[in-house]
């Protein structure tokens, strides 16, 4: 039953799309675009009645996802809605296929130039501090209120500072990615290595461990779910850091450099399509950080099925 | 908290001698050049001293960019154009906007999301996957589609704001709305407490802790979204602009101005959410 309406559904959207791409408007298209829609969140409303088990879990954001998509293009292209204001997926689409050599580079300039050499300097100082800090307790109460602090302030607008200090070049935007990943690396890895219990620190002390082995055996693998939501925070902070940094002056090339010139000339099918690829490179650079967050920390309570 | 005021303090001391010892380094070649091309030979003090006080410095010594903000602030007219007052106000005023916008717009998200079990299966994973999309990277194309219908000024920025900040909000608010235990819902259902009645008197109240940690965040996204929404579009004021011009021009004291300014604004409004907090907490009965 569910299969069938989900059929209807998306038979109604392919005809809806087709007719309106085909010049049709009309009351007859806009009682076709209500009457999909409709049939569109009681098939939405369905599965997520159904038992949440394995992939059927996916069904009602995918049916969700897949209906905005559908009316986002049925109604840009109904309405005649001008490209300025929102070219509809498929145009977005096209202009992806056209300028992929494009956006490539300015993936590789932005993406694995500045954001994954900026993240993996950033996390590793954090982590290195923190670990000073661990052994040196006067400079942890020093370093956590202002680790704390920082995270209220607006960290990226340091960008023309260190444009000026490194050049316009992906060094200056892998500086700001430093910038913005020390101190929640910082924090959390700090309040992580000083998360395992009394009673176990207490059991390596009568061990007679020494302060190495109780960081490598006790402390580094209690702190891995605090490190790792530092690391998982710090993933969309560093794309954005890179990106807005590329605002304030950049070579002609990368992702924020593209989004601002292609948005002043009004071609809002690039910029769209640049966004396409920072929230695809996002979510990927995420669900990896997640991934490895599995396979490290598989013994902790949130990680169990 | 007491504790930690000794450390703190000592950090900053040491992070102002560092500053001063950084500006000296940075600064040293410039005026080094000039000195020379000027036939000059200064002494080690005199060489000190011109570092510190240089016009366009690579890195601006604290007093500097003390002395540039009092200028800014207290000296000119708030009127001004050149006033930071004028252009704090410009990016606050829209941060405030979106922020009021985002939390609304976050809450009611919250609670409609706890109450139809078809909108959390199938939109609250959207919102969590959105967490990791770069959504900064859409203010240039909400700043042009909006100039595009002849909306500019306040409202584009309070927009970005309001987008950047809804998502802490509604995932906090979900998360708090669904605080409450088994054992406390089945003990309004005993009294056969009404939906609207378990609402208001057990999930909107157990939810405050989670909305007001996701203000917080969000708060800080709000001045950060209304800060770059001035960058792309070329603002003529606010402190993004003044961010913008002083890196066109070269006048780093200028830009450092703007950026203290920036993080004391910042601080004071999450400080302000915070006292609220505590406020809050206290009406409710929770002991300090």
């Amino acid at each position: 039953m569910t299969a069938l309406l989900a059929l209807a559904v998306a038979a109604a959207f392919a005809a809806l799309i087709a007719a309106v791409h085909g010049g049709a408007a009309g009351a007859a298209v806009w009682a076709g675009v209500v009457l999909a829609t409709g049939l569109a969140a009681w098939l939405v409303q369905r599965l997520g009645d159904a038992p949440e088990r394995g992939l059927a879990a996916l069904g009602a954001p995918l049916a969700f996802g897949a209906t905005v998509l559908a009316l986002w293009e049925v109604l840009v292209v109904g309405l005649a809605v001008p490209m300025v204001l929102l070219p509809a997926p498929s145009a977005i689409a096209a202009r992806f296929w056209l300028a992929a050599p494009m956006l490539w580079g300015d993936f590789t300039q932005t993406f694995l130039k500045a954001v994954l050499s900026g993240y993996a300097i950033g996390c590793g100082a954090g982590f290195g501090l923190a670990l000073v800090a661990d052994r040196v307790p006067f400079l942890r109460r020093g370093l956590l209120p202002l680790g704390h602090l920082v995270a209220a302030l607006p960290v990226v607008g340091i960008a023309p500072i260190l444009a000026m200090w490194f050049g316009f070049d992906w060094q200056s935007k892998a500086a700001v990615v430093v910038a913005m990943t020390f101190f929640p690396m910082l924090v959390n890895t700090v309040a992580g290595l000083a998360a395992a219990g009394a009673l176990e620190r207490d059991l390596m002390r009568s061990y007679a461990a020494s302060p190495g082995q109780t960081l490598w055996l006790l402390k580094l693998p209690a702190a891995l779910p605090f490190i790792f939501t530092a690391l998982k925070v710090n993933a969309p902070l560093a794309l954005i850091g890179a990106i807005v940094a590329e605002f304030f002056g950049s070579p002609t090339q990368g992702m924020g450099f593209r989004i601002t010139t292609e948005a002043a000339k009004l071609a809002l099918d690039l910029v769209w399509a640049e966004i396409v690829v920072a929230a695809v490179a996002g979510s990927a650079f995420y669900g990896l950080v997640a991934l490895a967050e599995r396979a490290a920390t598989f013994w902790h309570p949130s990680a169990r099925p | 908290m007491s504790r930690s005021i000794i450390p703190v303090l000592t950090i900053c001391a040491g992070l102002v001698l560092l500053w001063y010892g950084g500006a000296i380094w940075m600064n040293w070649q410039v005026v080094a050049d000039t000195q020379a091309r000027a036939g000059a030979t200064p002494g080690l003090m005199d060489m000190v001293r011109l570092t510190l006080n240089h016009a366009r410095p690579l890195l601006p010594a604290p007093h500097q960019i003390l002395d540039e903000l009092w200028r800014s602030t207290a000296t000119l007219p708030v009127t001004s154009r050149r006033s930071l007052v004028h252009h704090a106000w410009v990016t606050l005023s829209a941060a405030l906007v979106g922020f009021g916008m985002g939390t609304a717009i976050g809450v009611l998200l919250a609670v409609a999301v706890v109450h139809v079990r078809a909108l959390e299966r199938s939109l609250m994973p959207w919102i969590v996957a959105s967490q990791a999309v770069p959504v900064l990277a859409l203010a240039p194309i909400v700043i042009v589609a909006l100039g595009a219908m002849g909306l500019e000024g306040l409202l584009p920025k309070a927009i970005i704001a309001a987008y950047l900040c809804f998502f802490p909000i509604a995932i906090g608010m979900v998360k708090g709305l669904r605080a409450p235990d088994a054992m406390a819902r089945d003990l309004m259902r005993t009294w056969s407490a009404t939906q609207a009645q378990v609402f208001w008197k057990l999930r909107l109240p157990a939810s405050l802790p989670y909305l007001f940690a996701g203000l917080k965040v969000a708060m800080a996204a709000a001045v950060v979204g209304a800060i770059v929404a001035e960058l792309p579009a070329g603002a003529q004021a606010g402190l993004g602009a003044r961010l913008l011009a002083g890196s066109y021009f070269g006048q780093t004291i200028q830009i450092w101005a703007a950026l203290v300014a920036a993080a004391i604004l910042s601080a004071t409004l999450v400080g302000l959410l915070g006292a609220a907090e505590r406020l809050v907490a206290r009406r409710m009965g929770a002991r300090a």
